[in-house]
């Protein structure tokens, strides 16, 4: 729902580390528990670099899927549902998120404008 | 748009082929020279480091802060105005209100005795759909924090981006009414998990439901095993009272994080 200002901020978090160069690939790690449409993502990012000075940029993302650690049994498993962080094995909500939640800038590309 | 590819530790990654050049048999580099610069550095991290700045204001000045959400149409201005009518003489409280336009919700709340800085959200990092920390310590400059203790943020009426945003409180509070249906954790997991107390709404109306209070407790619980759950009816006033002492409590510095 707000992935055009998620944009800017990617943006915002690249440009220092391109230092003026030309930015060809950013590269951002997507947890499936951030609310955040990959595809939407994606689209709006091609709105936003062109403001940014990098129209070259391309955006990859590396989709995290979620896991959580039950406490009651034990597990720790994969989540597929979209919907629920509960415990695919026991039910249980009585559990802890180990991955899902990611949301960072990992590298760029960058190259000297020619 | 885009290709996904699955790693072998369960990623996937998508690679957005749009309309440039590059040579797509050599994934070694894009372009003529190009230098891969490593970064780590979380998306989050600009608002997260001022949503800290906003709670040593709040701290410095001994205030607690309670970021307040909700679905639009829960009851969550009558509520805080209620809240307000009880807490006049007991605490100075400050609202921050937060409203994609209008001064409507500010309105309802002037003359109850608690100062109100009104914040429209067509500005900021994220724009209309919530409250970031930027925008709320914007609105912190509306209050006269050495004067108050309690801070009460109302963010914009959303169920999902305000769940993502950190704007500086001590707790998260939400309200739930019974008529957006039983199935509203399910579906916004994020939202529900992140809050320490849920306001059940509108309980009133359950006869005229297909669900009890106790199936929406439930279904709360399936997310968040933790949270306070009240039943209140901000209409007739039935189960304010818990809410207020809870409010009280928190207010008074008595009420830690179970989290």
């Amino acid at each position: 729902m707000h992935e055009l200002s998620l944009c800017q901020a990617i943006a915002g978090v690249v440009k220092p580390h391109a230092a003026g160069r030309r930015v060809d690939v950013v590269r951002v790690r997507l947890g499936a528990l951030r609310q955040v449409v990959p595809e939407t993502l994606s689209f709006c990012w091609t709105l936003v670099r062109d403001h940014h000075d990098m129209p070259e940029a391309e955006l990859e993302l590396e989709l995290v899927t979620a896991a959580v650690a039950c406490r009651p049994c034990g597990r720790e498993s994969d989540i597929e549902s979209r919907f629920s962080v509960c415990c695919p094995n026991c039910g249980s909500a009585d559990v802890s998120v180990v991955r899902g939640e990611e949301f960072l800038v990992t590298s760029v590309d960058v190259s000297e404008r020619v | 748009m885009g290709r996904f590819h699955r790693h072998e530790d369960g990623t996937v990654h998508e690679h957005d082929h749009g309309d440039h050049d590059h040579d797509h048999g050599d994934h070694s580099g894009y372009h003529t020279g190009s230098q891969r610069i490593e970064v780590l550095e979380a998306i989050f991290a600009e608002n997260d480091n001022l949503a800290a700045l906003n709670r040593r204001a709040f701290d410095a000045n001994g205030i607690r802060a309670l970021n307040l959400m909700s679905s639009p149409g829960s009851g969550k201005t009558t509520i805080l105005s209620a809240t307000l009518d009880e807490l006049a003489g007991q605490f100075a409280v400050g609202v921050i209100e937060g409203d994609i336009a209008t001064d409507l919700d500010a309105a309802k709340l002037a003359g109850r005795g608690a100062q109100i800085s009104l914040l429209n959200t067509s500005e900021g990092f994220g724009g209309e759909c919530h409250l970031d920390a930027p925008m709320v310590g914007r609105a912190l400059s509306g209050l006269d924090l050495p004067a108050l203790d309690l801070v009460i943020i109302e963010n914009v009426g959303n169920l999902v981006c305000p769940a993502e945003f950190d704007v500086g409180e001590h707790a998260k509070a939400m309200v739930y009414s019974v008529t957006e249906g039983e199935d509203k954790p399910l579906k916004y997991p994020v939202m529900f998990r992140s809050v320490d107390v849920v306001l059940l709404n509108k309980v009133d109306l359950v006869p005229h439901l297909d669900a009890d209070v106790d199936t929406y407790a439930a279904r709360v619980r399936e997310v968040n095993p933790t949270a306070t759950i009240l039943p209140v009816s901000a209409r007739t006033g039935a189960g304010m009272d818990a809410w207020f002492d809870w409010l009280r409590a928190f207010a008074s510095g008595r009420w830690i994080s179970e989290i």
